[in-house]
């Protein structure tokens, strides 16, 4: 057996670290992986073709983007800042942790499009996050502003992972239950959940505390009064006002 | 019956209006650039089924050389300031949140009512696509109320929507262009390679030894690959199967259900599963696109351990 079609991923680590556009560099490597394996050049762009045409389904998702969107225009997110400046003992890790527990129990039960980085992430979950280290710790660096949002979205996919495979007619656990019965193990997709929820167990309490830990983080090094009623909304540029360096590397 | 063809035509629709919108801004430097970007993209979302393979991979090819020439620019989007929208929200509460609601309360009641109820014998929903058809309903729903409550300008939705898709960018197709690499990966046998591999580095003689390599090979093809699902039949038929299963006598629910767990912590480490890891950082403007990878690896790696240690015990030495 040859070695050679491995190069087609080495292209793609190569191209991520490089920064290249990374469509291009899925294109590059998918051609030149085709190419190395004996594959005609015809042929390769066909298969890449039909594999995108079959994958559309992945990009439906982006149709809630008008509702959001015009939600946005009439100030969702300074309503979604207001709500948790109300609330006591609204910490951040304390929303991410609610919401972990949320995602994953509707997960579980199957319903994994109900949340999602456009539908829930970034209008409702990311502005709490934020309003709340806000609330606790005054107005926030960059850095700081950062790590928050990025942790509203990792506690989303670790909710979505981590709880999906307990419900028994998802994709992964039909795969599962295909594959191994191509060996002749026949095993029941609600055998297979069953399996699905010590590592659910641990998702939780692995990320929960590093979720309450990362409140601690926050109050450590900068214990300064709190905010000022203008800080709480206004100072606070929402996404979308001010120019994204990260999508041309 | 509503398929997934129905929402193709919706989202290609969206995308068109992106596109003309786009071509008219002028306050966009690169505005022709973004027009045919999503234009690109509606033409597959409309006539990707007529286009047979060829005429697809050739259309893939345009989209990745509009991306790849860096001819995507932001557009402009007359839409409040944030001295209007705290105003706005000051006066319309906490009843804004009714409508972002309505979308994933109609999927979740609708799923339920659909699946659990003679609904489903009327055939009036494609039962493979239900929760995303009722997604797509619930988006218009959602809409129809924003129009009737807020009366904003007519073309305001689709002009926000183009706002927040143009900050995404060419991000937003890298999770189909992924798809469609791992298509070309597995044509050209780079899974059978990766597991032929595996099955060599298996040291003989310890199942706590063999357990690692199993876990750990999910986790680094699912790594490569961007998603678990072309990793798991690679390795269960390298190692799984012939080692675990049948050689050391594991269960075989433990070894499939934890091994694709174990695959799902690579899947939080790598750029490759763009949906997950890209997308959310272009969608929550990040300045460091790797950001919300490097936020998860403090819990993949613990949470790997926990899926070898199950893999070992409640697989293995507890099973027997």
């Amino acid at each position: 057996m040859t070695y050679l079609p491995l190069l087609g991923i080495a292209l793609v680590v190569l191209g991520f670290a490089l920064r290249f556009n990374p469509l291009l560099v899925v294109a590059v490597a998918a051609v030149a992986t085709g190419l190395l394996a004996g594959v005609p050049f015809v042929k390769v762009l066909a298969t890449l073709g039909k594999a995108f045409n079959d994958n559309r389904y992945v990009s439906i998702i982006w149709i809630v983007l008008p509702v959001i969107g015009v939600l946005e225009r009439y100030g969702l997110q300074q309503q979604a800042r207001t709500l948790i400046g109300r609330m006591r003992g609204a910490t951040t890790g304390r929303i991410l942790l609610a919401y972990l527990g949320f995602r994953q129990i509707f997960a579980a039960l199957g319903l994994t499009s109900v949340a999602g980085h456009a539908q829930t992430v970034r209008p409702l979950v990311a502005p709490m996050a934020e309003a709340a280290a806000e609330k606790e710790h005054g107005d926030l660096d960059e850095d700081t502003r950062e790590k928050v949002k990025a942790l509203s979205a990792a506690t989303d996919n670790v909710g979505l992972f981590f709880g999906e495979d307990i419900f028994i007619a998802i994709g992964s656990i039909l795969l599962i239950q295909g594959a191994m019965g191509g060996f002749g193990i026949e095993l029941t997709p609600l055998h297979l959940s069953l399996w699905a929820i010590p590592t659910a167990i641990c998702a939780f309490l692995i990320h929960g505390t590093r979720l309450l830990l990362f409140d601690r983080a926050l109050a450590a090094p900068r214990r300064r009064p709190g905010p000022s009623p203008c800080q709480m909304n206004g100072a606070v540029a929402p996404p979308g006002s001010r120019p994204s360096p990260g999508n041309n590397p | 019956m509503i398929t997934l063809q129905w929402l193709y035509v919706l989202t290609g629709a969206m995308f068109a209006a992106f596109a003309v919108l786009s071509a008219r801004d002028r306050g966009n430097r690169k505005r022709f650039g973004n027009a045919i970007f999503w234009a690109l993209v509606a033409t597959s979302f409309w006539f990707g089924d007529v286009l047979g393979d060829l005429g697809n991979g050739i259309l893939v090819l345009a989209i990745v050389a509009v991306a790849g020439a860096h001819l995507l620019g932001r557009g402009e989007t007359l839409s409040t300031s944030i001295e209007q929208r705290v105003e706005l929200a000051r006066r319309l509460g906490s009843k804004l949140f009714l409508p972002a609601l309505i979308i994933p309360v109609t999927a979740f009641f609708g799923t339920l009512l659909f699946n659990y109820t003679p609904l489903k014998e009327t055939g009036l929903i494609d039962p493979r696509a239900t929760t995303l058809v009722l997604l797509g309903i619930g988006v218009l729903i959602a809409l129809a109320v924003c129009y009737a409550w807020l009366r904003p300008p007519v073309l305001a939705p689709v002009d926000e929507g183009r706002r927040l898709m143009d900050s995404i960018g060419w991000a937003g197709i890298l999770p189909q262009m992924l798809a469609a690499l791992g298509a070309v990966f597995a044509a050209a046998g780079v899974g059978d390679i990766i597991g032929g591999i595996a099955g060599e580095v298996i040291p003989s003689g310890s199942v706590f030894l063999a357990v690692v390599v199993y876990a750990v090979g999910m986790a680094l093809f699912t790594i490569i690959m961007g998603n678990a699902f072309a990793a798991f039949p690679v390795m269960v038929a390298a190692i799984g199967v012939p080692i675990l299963v049948r050689g050391a006598g594991a269960d075989p629910a433990v070894i499939g259900a934890v091994g694709m767990l174990s695959g799902f912590c690579g899947t939080l480490l790598t750029p490759m599963a763009a949906n997950f890891n890209i997308v959310p950082a272009a969608l929550l403007e990040l300045k460091d696109q790797y950001g919300v990878i490097r936020m998860q690896v403090a819990t993949a790696i613990p949470l790997f351990i926990c899926n070898v240690l199950i893999l070992y015990f409640a697989g293995y030495a507890w099973a027997r």
